[in-house]
């Protein structure tokens, strides 16, 4: 894991952003070279489409520098970044309209029922089981069978670690829906990931 | 307080998970997951889920990739520096 961009010690996000503002470019090319992993994974995780996450990602900064006198410091730079490219990457998906998610095969009607199907303990260290490879596309695969609309959210919340105000916020939507399909991400998520890593064998119910 | 079904505790996991709620409510959730084997389960395959994603690869931007981006900040930023003053 790369250190939290937060570290004050080694970067200073609002004296960059001040430099920045006054038209040091040398401070915005700092704070582009600081998230522009970041932006481009979310913009990944969102579109799950290369060329479009590298248009996003693109936009995402250009828009920023653009319009960096109206970012007036009431929330993190990062968050502000973050909702241009958030906003940059469902722009791209209404435009392709492709919903690839798998159709529902599995439940995960969480409205008024809460439906688990796949309920058995994993193995020990899946992640030692996979190379760094084959665990990433597990991890992608499942991810995409998720409606955008719950990917976006479990990408802001558990992947880049907002808040789930900071992600309501980003996405305009209510805290409430923000959770609901949070909770339905997660979820689903669980059981894709159980198929892959439940432990087989005599000792698959070894939690009884 | 009322019994806790699994239908009750799995709509509230965020909040359990997130550790969201007071610590009475968690308490009385607590005992339904020490109790019930399928939440048991769950909660705990949640958080490895969670937990999986979080650790997911942060990698280095393609190089391509990385060079198209700064090559179009470099232009817009050429776009918006001031003119340089008048020669006198």
């Amino acid at each position: 894991m790369t250190p939290t961009p937060t570290a004050p010690s080694t970067f200073d996000e609002t004296a960059l952003v001040l430099r920045a503002k006054a038209g040091d470019t040398s401070a915005f090319s700092e704070l582009v070279s600081h998230y522009e992993r970041k932006i481009y994974r979310l913009a990944k995780n969102i579109t799950r489409h290369d060329e479009d996450a590298e248009d996003v990602l693109q936009e995402a900064f250009l828009k920023a520098y653009q319009h960096l006198d109206r970012f007036e410091g009431n929330s993190k730079f990062y968050t502000w970044l973050v909702r241009i490219a958030v906003n940059e990457a469902l722009m791209k998906l209404r435009k392709r309209k492709t919903d690839r998610t798998v159709p529902l095969d599995e439940p995960v009607e969480l409205g008024e029922d809460v439906v688990q199907r796949e309920i058995a303990v994993w193995d020990d260290n899946p992640e030692e089981r996979y190379s760094g490879e084959e665990m990433k596309k597990i991890l992608e695969d499942a991810l995409d069978t998720l409606k955008p609309d719950f990917r976006t959210v479990f990408t802001l919340r558990d992947i880049e670690e907002l808040s789930t105000e900071e992600t309501a916020e980003a996405l305009g939507i209510s805290v409430a829906a923000v959770k609901s399909r949070l909770l339905r991400a997660r979820l689903a998520l669980r059981e894709k990931l159980t198929r892959q890593f439940k432990r087989t064998g005599g000792d698959a119910f070894g939690y009884l | 307080m009322l019994l806790v079904t699994c239908k009750d505790f799995l709509r509230e996991l965020n909040e359990y998970l997130d550790d969201l709620v007071d610590p009475a409510t968690k308490a009385h959730w607590q005992a339904h997951v020490d109790e019930c084997p399928n939440c048991f389960v769950i909660v705990d395959t949640t958080k490895k889920t969670m937990q999986i994603y979080k650790g997911m690869d942060q990698q280095e931007l393609p190089p391509d990739i990385k060079s198209r981006l700064w090559q179009a900040l470099e232009k817009k930023m050429a776009d918006r520096r001031p003119p340089p003053p008048p020669q006198t």
